[in-house]
């Protein structure tokens, strides 16, 4: 097992530039999740790491040796694709034991090696078959086998369960998670499942536009986005979000909406007197009542989905999403009132970064 | 509803039939004629089959003639010339499919333009540069020129086939800890083969017939192919038809039996992106 070091990583196919300059460090073990929306640079920046793109700038260090110049064989690294990637005119086992025998590993090691991860996912009965006579969920576990049976120094998964279906997906990403447990081997995953990311990391790596938005726990990231992207980004259904000037008033401050509309804020954030931020709000931290008390909005929409409710909200012209786990949801076309509660507000300024409460403007 | 359909289905045999019967006739004439004895072939008028057969013809090309020797050398050069195009066209074709390179438009723009030229208008230049090498009269210039003419096709066609295989195959291999090569030889190439295959019948069936260059560039009985052979039937004041029809029919063999060595995977290979998976 090693670690990962990126620093400052750029690439460019000629004047188009996909990565601008990304700096992470992945500690020995951990498990490291990039998510981020589709073209952001997160499988670019796997594949920089498993030498399948040339790095245009920057270095790359697994286990601290620089593999910038390395080809992809001599990294020691695994690597599960989104297709799977099984060589068709080759049976399970000889899928498995491929980088082995590249190896010319002895037999004995390679039958091990073979059995020992087979035996972890519950491949044994299908050794013997083709790629193309097994279901998706079983080609999955053969290249996860494939990835495990050679202990690599890191294992690199592209988007591996984005090809299953919903179920098999959840199955999939506790097995990934049980596996990484058992094995403890440092993994790079990359994922536009932001459900994933926040299931399996360790640590997530949010990105967009060729750049690193924020790295912290997923639990970090969703209680503390350091940006109105990851604010956005992270959580299902994503947070509300309103412009809103700021204001002073005595020990805390106010958000003045468009319309005068004031939301109340816990404590005062070191914002001059006016300014334009941005206020963000879960939608499971929105309070609908129906007592008159708080901003009324107008129930647009009800979504019920078994677990809770998820209700469409029009205040003015601003849509906004309440999540409750309520059943007992207001219907369709009611008049309601909502509330926030103070201390879940998130602050942007009217750049996007997040401001910190507390600290003297 | 299911008369229709009945009547459909005959109507669309019955077509199939009339296509086959008008493709294989002239198949069928070369067959008769083959074993129609020479006193007969006049005399009988025109007639499905002959009254009598007989294979003195195929004696006399296989035992008096040159025959055997234009049918070694075609072999040599057909075989030979698939053989070192395919390899080629599977090298080119894999790195037009797979790299990206300065001038790869322009290379694949001049392999267009060899296509578009009429042969014809290439003979004389090709006869004065292969004649001060020598090359003129002899297998090899014939097998040079085959393979200079089949090269571009082919390598666009083997690019079709490896474009048909995801490229995630050989990162994979080369993840494991295959050379790009290795994973080429090992995993790309295993699943190219009926596009190979596909190519070689293609070529050799291409050189197999050629009649314009073998005609130009050889000059007497020693290097010559079958199909210039099949001219010496001719004389100056009568043609031969039952010999050269009993040569034309053992022409026939090796062809017949390429295609059924490979029409395995030809038949995979043609269709080969018609159908995902």
């Amino acid at each position: 097992m090693a670690s990962i070091h990126i620093e400052d990583i750029r690439k460019a196919y000629g004047d188009f530039h996909v990565l601008h300059g990304v700096d992470l460090d992945i500690a020995d073990g951990e498990f490291v999740v990039l998510v981020g929306p589709s073209g952001c640079g997160k499988s670019t920046l796997l594949r920089m790491i498993a030498g399948l793109e040339e790095v245009t700038s920057g270095t790359i260090r697994i286990d601290g040796r620089r593999v910038n110049d390395l080809d992809p064989k001599d990294r020691d690294i695994a690597m599960v694709f989104q297709s799977y990637a099984l060589y068709p005119h080759m049976s399970v086992k000889d899928n498995m034991s491929y980088s082995l025998r590249l190896r010319k590993a002895a037999k004995e090691k390679i039958a091990g090696a073979v059995n020992g991860a087979a035996g972890k996912l519950g491949l044994e009965p299908f050794m013997q078959r083709r790629p193309r006579a097994l279901s998706g969920g079983q080609r999955q576990r053969v290249a996860m086998g494939r990835a495990i049976v050679r202990q690599p120094k890191a294992f690199l998964f592209d988007e591996p369960l984005s090809n299953l279906d919903a179920r098999l997906r959840e199955h999939m990403r506790a097995e990934i998670k049980k596996l990484h447990k058992e094995l403890g081997a440092t993994s790079v995953y990359v994922t536009h499942d932001q459900i994933e990311a926040m299931t399996l990391a360790d640590r997530i790596v949010a990105m967009n536009g060729g750049v690193i938005q924020q790295v912290g726990s997923p639990l970090d990231l969703y209680d503390r986005p350091a940006n109105l992207f990851v604010a956005g980004f992270i959580g299902s259904p994503a947070m509300n979000v309103f412009e809103a000037r700021y204001r002073h008033a005595g020990d805390a401050a106010e958000a003045v909406l468009g319309d005068g509309t004031t939301i109340r804020l816990a404590r005062a954030y070191p914002v001059a007197e006016g300014a334009r931020i941005t206020i963000g709000i879960r939608p499971e931290h929105v309070i609908v009542g129906e007592n008159g008390r708080g901003i009324p909005a107008v129930v647009e929409l009800v979504e019920p989905t078994g677990f809770g409710t998820i209700l469409h909200l029009r205040l003015d012209g601003v849509h906004i999403k309440a999540f409750s786990l309520e059943r007992q949801a207001p219907a369709s076309g009611a008049a309601v009132d909502i509330r926030f509660a103070p201390d879940r507000l998130h602050v942007f300024d009217e750049n996007g970064a997040r401001i910190e409460a507390g600290k003297a403007p | 509803m299911r008369k229709k359909r009945l009547g459909l289905t005959i109507a669309h045999r019955l077509a199939i039939l009339a296509y086959i019967v008008v493709a294989l006739f002239p198949l069928f004439w070369l067959l008769k004629v083959s074993v129609t004895p020479n006193e007969l072939l006049y005399s009988e008028g025109v007639r499905l089959w002959p009254s009598s057969t007989t294979f003195q013809h195929f004696s006399f090309v296989l035992v008096h003639s040159d025959f055997p020797r234009f049918f070694k050398n075609s072999v040599i050069v057909s075989g030979g010339t698939a053989i070192i195009v395919t390899i080629l066209a599977s090298l080119a074709g894999y790195a037009l499919s797979r790299f990206t390179f300065r001038a790869k438009y322009w290379i694949v723009a001049l392999m267009l333009l060899t296509q578009m030229f009429p042969l014809v208008m290439l003979v004389a230049p090709i006869f004065k540069m292969l004649s001060p090498l020598g090359l003129t009269n002899s297998l090899t210039g014939l097998i040079i020129v085959y393979v200079a003419f089949n090269v571009p096709f082919a390598t666009f066609l083997m690019q079709s086939f490896f474009d048909g295989i995801p490229k995630d195959l050989e990162e994979a291999a080369m993840i494991d800890g295959a050379t790009r090569f290795m994973a080429f030889r090992q995993i790309i190439l295993p699943l190219t083969l009926p596009g190979i295959a596909a190519t070689l019948g293609f070529v050799f069936t291409a050189a197999w017939s050629e009649l314009l260059f073998a005609l130009m560039l050889i000059s007497g009985n020693q290097a010559a192919t079958f199909p210039v052979g099949l001219l010496s039937f001719v004389s100056k004041f009568s043609v031969d038809f039952g010999q050269m029809m009993a040569a034309g029919v053992l022409a026939l063999i090796p062809a017949c039996l390429f295609f059924l060595l490979i029409q395995r995977y030809l038949v995979q290979g043609l269709t080969a992106g018609a159908v995902k998976g």
